[in-house]
């Protein structure tokens, strides 16, 4: 009974800041990964507001809402300066945008406020507890189990009794209407990115008297937030509702049984519901299918130019390594790897057109394809090598199986899903895989030991691979791809089995990713469960919105360009994720096609 | 009970109206039914058409037409009733089986491959028609373009073969699903509408266009119109359907002398004018 | 709090060591690769490198190692080990370092130990407290200065032993230091003490406890006595949730590190008392040499140093003994001297050892009680306990860890 009231105040909290983020994407169809971090600087400003006003319920309460309204303010300006310039790039790109932003919070908010966890006041008032059943319940707690449903009711009123909200609701079940009704556009997703950044910073103030404020705070919630999102159903308040109850008590019951559960259990929960129910428990099929849909732009074949730069860049890759010191071979050699990972996701999500935020899990069960071998058998490189693309093409027939008959944010969730139990099964299962202290020991085989053979070894099979699936894209098989993603209907009726096109794709997917994960282990010599975990999904992500997901040669691009970036800013500044989120931001701002995108116009337009 | 009512009560069976022998007939729908949570959508149509046969399915909005539109390219499967195409009971199979079995379509709101050129379109097409499609070695643009440029040539559109689909006009985009449609050499073609969003000038070409090639090669093709100019002048027969029931069939005159038809789309205030 | 500035100015020049790598001449600076988790683990590592620039001047200042300065290149490597392993290599290839140092995660730590041993570099393991490291693990090439998950068990099973307390509850978070501290608490408390019983367990995600939960669902079990193992933010929160609940009250709590201020600090008033901990007591320990170490930082730093300060400065300690026993930089040289080298603490107590059979250091921790003194956390009734009587018998040692 108690326990049960715990998950309530947990849900109470997590909807907070799901409220905001699931009417952000109704409206905006914004993946916006910064509410996470809107999140902490609320937990943050409420911090210092309430340690520097005067004690008393004025000054909590005050700081609490004022901190609300300044990251509703920062919100505002995020999407002021940075989102409203990107809404016509394609899908997903402004995730990039908004990780940008990310890495830059983080580094900021470790500036102001230092390092150090910091533990704010109780809420004046509510700092006792109240005797239920015998068991001493937190006031506060009980507090937050009411203002979860007093803020969806006053989400309700302000959405069924204003003009505004009924926009907002009409916007959020068609985007088309939006234009048609005449309203305007530009103030409507400023005006609702403010609503959805205040209810982020509330849900962070509203933390302060029940947790310390630390700078981990950001990216703890908002995978999850993002899960209450989805299992609810995009855009759906009640849903998000549900949602959140669901999992509050699900985890509050769930670990009286199974205690290890917690990092998997949200996970676990969306991978059914969406099983179950594709939508959501309350979401509904967008409106408009097909006619709505961005025009993709076609695969123009490499031009002259381009082919000639690829050829010099191969030229490059190959003449120039054996005069350079060891670790730069390191670092090429993990290039042509990402190249490699970055290649086969674009896959799915260019000419597939479904994103995926789980794709290393792919790359890590190759990675772990490997090292079981290596551990368990002693299997030689060249066998385990074999092995990274079985293990991981046969998670991909059965992953795929059920994440290709999705669509849209849900598909891209529910692979992520996968990728979180692939990731705990590998971080839970001690005996077999190390845990997260990982598997050690990976390394190549004694004529493959040299860095430089090492490294030959790798270009070969990664630039191979993906040339095989450039291949693929521009031949029977990546059209039919395009297809199913230009018109599902059409391509149905020439006779399309699209499911089992998008399935094929996925497999071919997680092949060519177990493949870069089986050289990846043996590159490093270990493999860990951060392999597969969410920062190297969302490193995949980032490389195929930078080269620009819409091209062919984007995600080479993007690799090298992303890898190279990141490996030098990580490793000649302390803020060098202030500087990596500027420059992704910069990027963005300048190149909303990506940066082959971009390159493509320039020619074009020089034509 | 209005007047109207009384009048479709007393619609005798419209196949008694066809004269053809039945088994000799491409498409023969025989009393599909169809209902949605309770409402009746679509109740005891049956129909046929034969090659070279147009056949016109019109009536006013939400007579059940697309309903029964998509019980026939297989996006639905009929509550009870039979489908039978050369001989074959399709009901319920899905689109890409029907395909498979010598049946085109085109779509109300065109539906083309938008990243691809006029010719890669049709190319797809002929590519699913030979069991192609999972082949992920031999480039597209290696493929013989000769039977897509032919295709493309009899809806006049070979000289745009090299334009993506997504700048095209909409009349072209017409062509060129009429192109795709008749990719692999149907029996019968389903076209929703085919002129809606059309110039008026550009339909009357296109449905030329659609009846010199059925009759030419022996195709079945029953469509959908709102525009009666259009339905009088091209459809060999034409269905009325009210309320999802037939009732009316028949030749363009004996049809437009129908009072019931009359009657139904003067009661329901339908913009385009029956005379 | 200071934050180190930029080191290298622009990109160009980062772009240029990648290309080319820097030849150093023999007579040049000694240099040390440390690679730790600094962004991610901010809190800990913040005060460790401010510590650990403290002590590479005050060797320097001193002269330096027969004359030769000692330098450092820090590496962040995000938390991720495939970015320390990367690290590493540009470490030892590019920079040139003679050893390599750091780790803070358990992973981290175990990933560079077997690119050294691979590479066969030196690698001195700083603050990763798994067992694996110089055991199950261990090899020729790495030691490990902090008292290991096993010894701070051990140690805190000593007072637990005491305690009359017989049902047992543990919180512990998620990974493998959590689960592998409790695995040794459990089995060395129950050869202790053979009538004690587990009743409850709890493992929330690192950084994500549902402390209401957690909380609710150990009572709900009814222990005498709690062990825990939860430190950082889940630490403060499962702190919060359990005083207002009652948690604490009548019941013993036996807690790993929670005597650091690292994490006793951020619990202001609110730090619980009574708590039986292991940790730094830094207000009150004064040796002479604690005392010098305490006032240097604070003049420099304006703060007190946290344990990671000192984790650092005895880290540097250790590799300036090594190089003066060694008087070189080759790795077989560096490698004996490192075998039963003794070298001070900034703890000002015994000198410490790194033991030759195992390659551990045998710093020790204090142990003691929390309380409350004008509205902040300190250890009271504190004692060390040094290293060397908390690790198993040297039989039992040569078992764990691969021998040859």
């Amino acid at each position: 009974m108690v326990q049960g009231l715990s998950g309530l105040a947990s849900a109470s909290s997590l909807f907070l800041v799901a409220s905001g983020l699931t009417v952000i994407f109704g409206v905006t169809r914004i993946v916006n990964f910064a509410h996470g971090s809107l999140y902490m600087m609320g937990a943050y400003l409420s911090w210092t507001l309430v340690t520097a006003l005067p004690r008393g319920h004025l000054g909590f309460w005050g700081g609490v809402l004022v901190a609300a309204l300044i990251v509703g303010v920062i919100g505002v300006l995020i999407e002021v300066l940075l989102l409203r310039r990107i809404y016509k790039a394609p899908e997903l790109f402004q995730l990039l945008g908004t990780f940008g932003v990310v890495l830059i919070v983080q580094d900021v908010a470790l500036m102001i406020w230092g390092p150090q966890d910091l533990l704010g006041p109780r809420a004046p008032g509510l700092r006792g507890a109240v005797e239920i059943l015998g068991v001493r319940f937190p006031l506060y707690e009980l507090f937050l189990i009411a203002v979860g449903p007093v803020v969806l009711g006053l989400l309700w009123l302000l959405f069924h009794r204003t003009r505004w909200g009924t926009t907002v609701r009409a916007a959020t079940a068609d985007r088309e209407m939006v234009g048609a009704l005449g309203v305007n556009q530009r103030m409507l997703f400023t005006t609702v990115f403010f609503l959805g950044s205040v209810l982020a910073g509330l849900g962070g103030a509203l933390q302060l008297p029940r947790e310390s404020v630390n700078l981990q705070m950001d990216l703890a919630i908002i995978a999850e937030a993002f899960v209450v999102v989805v299992i609810g159903g995009l855009g759906s308040l009640p849903g998000a509702f549900l949602a959140a109850l669901l999992l509050g008590q699900l985890q509050a019951f769930g670990i009286l049984i199974f205690p290890k559960i917690t990092l998997v259990l949200a996970f676990l929960v969306m991978a059914v519901v969406l099983v179950v129910r594709p939508h959501g428990l309350l979401g509904r099929p967008p409106a408009s299918a097909h006619a709505a849909h961005v025009v993709e732009p076609p695969y123009p074949p490499a031009t002259p130019l381009a082919r000639n730069l690829g050829f010099a860049a191969l030229a490059l890759a190959v003449l120039v390594p054996p005069f350079m010191g060891e670790f730069a071979l390191i670092v090429f050699t993990e290039i042509a790897i990402m190249v490699l990972f970055a290649a086969s996701l674009h896959f799915i999500m260019g000419p597939g057109g479904m994103a995926s935020f789980g794709h290393a899990a792919y790359f890590g069960l190759g990675a772990y394809g490997a090292a079981l071998l290596a551990k368990h058998f002693a299997a030689p490189m060249e066998l385990g090598l074999f092995a990274a693309p079985l293990m991981a093409g046969f998670a991909g027939v059965v992953f795929g199986w059920f994440c290709v008959r999705l669509s849209g944010v849900y598909a891209a969730m529910l692979t992520l899903a996968f990728a979180q139990i692939a990731w705990s099964t590998a971080f839970q299962w001690v005996e077999i895989t190390g845990g997260d202290n990982g598997i050690l020991g990976v390394w190549p085989s004694a004529w493959a030991q040299p860095k430089l053979v090492y490294y030959y070894m790798a270009l070969v099979l990664c630039v191979g691979v993906t040339l095989l699936l450039r291949r693929a894209i521009f031949a029977p098989f990546g059209y039919a791809l395009r297809a199913g993603r230009d018109s599902p209907l059409r391509a149905e009726a020439i006779g399309m089995d699209g499911f089992r096109i998008r399935w094929v794709a996925f497999i071919l997917a997680a092949i060519a990713a177990g493949i870069a994960g089986g050289l990846f282990a043996y590159a490093k010599g270990s493999v860990f469960p951060t392999y597969m975990a969410i920062p190297r999904s969302v490193d995949a992500l980032l490389m195929v919105l930078l080269g620009g997901v819409q091209t062919v040669s984007g995600p080479i691009v993007g690799a090298l360009a992303y890898t190279w970036i990141h490996e030098q800013l990580m490793r000649s500044f302390d803020l060098w994720r202030l500087f990596l989120g500027s420059v992704i931001v910069a990027l963005v701002l300048f190149f909303p096609q990506g940066l082959v995108g971009a390159a493509q116009r320039l020619t074009e337009r020089r034509k | 009970m209005s007047a109207s009512d009384r009048a479709r009560a007393g619609v005798p069976p419209s196949t008694e109206a066809v004269n053809r022998p039945r088994q000799d007939m491409t498409l023969l729908v025989e009393d599909i039914h169809k209902s949605f949570g309770g409402v009746q959508a679509v109740a005891g149509v049956s129909l046929s058409v034969g090659a070279g046969e147009l056949l016109a399915l019109i009536g006013p909005n939400g007579a059940g037409k697309s309903t029964c539109f998509n019980m026939l390219n297989g996006q639905l499967k009929p509550d009870r009733g039979r489908i039978v195409l050369k001989g074959q009971d399709i009901a319920g199979l899905p689109p890409r089986r029907i395909w498979r079995l010598g049946v085109g379509r085109t779509f109300q709101i065109t539906a083309t491959f938008a990243s691809m050129s006029v010719l890669e379109n049709v190319q797809m097409a002929l590519l699913s028609h030979a069991h192609r499609l999972f082949d992920i070695w031999n480039p597209v643009t290696r493929e013989d373009p000769a039977r897509a440029m032919a295709l493309l040539e009899r809806v006049g559109m070979a000289a745009q073969a090299q334009r993506p689909c997504g700048v095209l006009a909409y009349g072209d985009l017409k062509r060129v699903e009429l192109a795709i449609a008749l990719a692999n050499d149907p029996a019968l073609l389903l076209m929703d509408e085919p002129t809606a969003g059309m110039a008026p000038s550009e339909r009357v070409a296109l449905m030329e266009l659609t009846a010199n090639i059925a009759r030419n090669s022996g195709i079945a093709v029953l469509f959908t119109e709102h525009d009666m100019e259009v339905v009088f002048a091209h459809a060999d027969r034409i269905l009325v359907l009210d309320r999802g029931r037939p009732i009316a069939e028949g030749l363009p005159a004996e049809v437009r002398a129908d009072p019931r038809v009359r009657e139904v789309y003067l009661g329901t205030g339908a913009t385009h004018g029956i005379a | 709090m200071t934050i180190a500035l930029p080191r290298r100015a622009a990109l160009l020049g980062a772009a240029a060591t990648l290309a080319a790598p820097a030849v150093h001449a023999q007579e040049g600076p000694i240099r040390i690769g440390e690679i730790n988790s600094y962004s991610a683990q901010p809190a800990f590592l913040t005060p460790y490198r401010n510590a650990w620039m403290m002590a590479q001047d005050e060797v320097n200042a001193a002269g330096g190692i027969n004359g030769r300065r000692i330098e450092t290149v820090f590496r962040d490597d995000g938390g991720r080990p495939e970015d320390a392993v990367r690290h590493a290599g540009e470490l030892v290839n590019n920079e040139r370092v003679a050893l390599l140092s750091g780790g803070f995660l358990s992973n981290v730590g175990l990933a560079v130990a077997d690119f050294a041993n691979q590479n066969r570099r030196l690698y001195v393991a700083s603050e990763p407290l798994t067992d694996a490291l110089v055991w199950a693990r261990g090899n020729r090439f790495t030691f490990r200065l902090r008292p290991s998950t096993y010894m701070q068990c051990a140690m805190l099973v000593e007072e637990a032993a005491k305690l009359p307390a017989r049902r047992w509850a543990t919180v512990a978070p998620n990974y493998e230091y959590g689960q592998s501290a409790v695995r040794w608490f459990k089995e060395l408390l129950t050869r202790a003490k053979p009538d004690v019983q587990f009743v409850a367990e709890q493992f929330p995600a690192l950084g994500r406890i549902d402390a209401g939960a957690t909380v609710q669902a150990l009572a709900g079990a009814n222990p005498e006595a709690i062990f825990n193992v939860t430190f950082g933010a889940d630490l403060t929160n499962f702190v919060r949730q359990g005083s207002t609940r009652g948690l604490f009250e009548r019941r013993s709590v036996v807690s790993l590190l929670t005597g650091e201020p690292e994490y006793l600090d951020p619990l202001g008033d609110e730090a619980p008392e009574g708590w039986i901990v292991t940790g730094y007591p830094w207000e009150e320990l004064n040796t002479e040499g604690h005392t010098r170490f305490r006032e240097n930082y604070r003049r420099r730093f304006n703060t007190h140093p946290r344990l990671g300060s000192v984790v650092a400065y005895d880290t540097v300690s250790a590799i300036v003994a090594m190089l003066r026993k060694s008087g070189g930089t080759g790795t077989d040289a560096m490698i004996e001297a490192m075998r039963g080298l003794t070298f001070p603490t900034a703890f000002g107590e015994a000198e410490v050892e790194f033991r030759a059979i195992d390659h551990q250091s045998t710093l020790g921790a204090y142990i003691g009680r929390t309380a409350l003194r004008r509205g902040r956390g300190v250890m009271v009734d504190w004692r060390y306990a040094d290293g060397r009587n908390y690790l198993p018998t040297d039989e039992v040692v040569r078992t764990l860890r691969p021998q040859g």
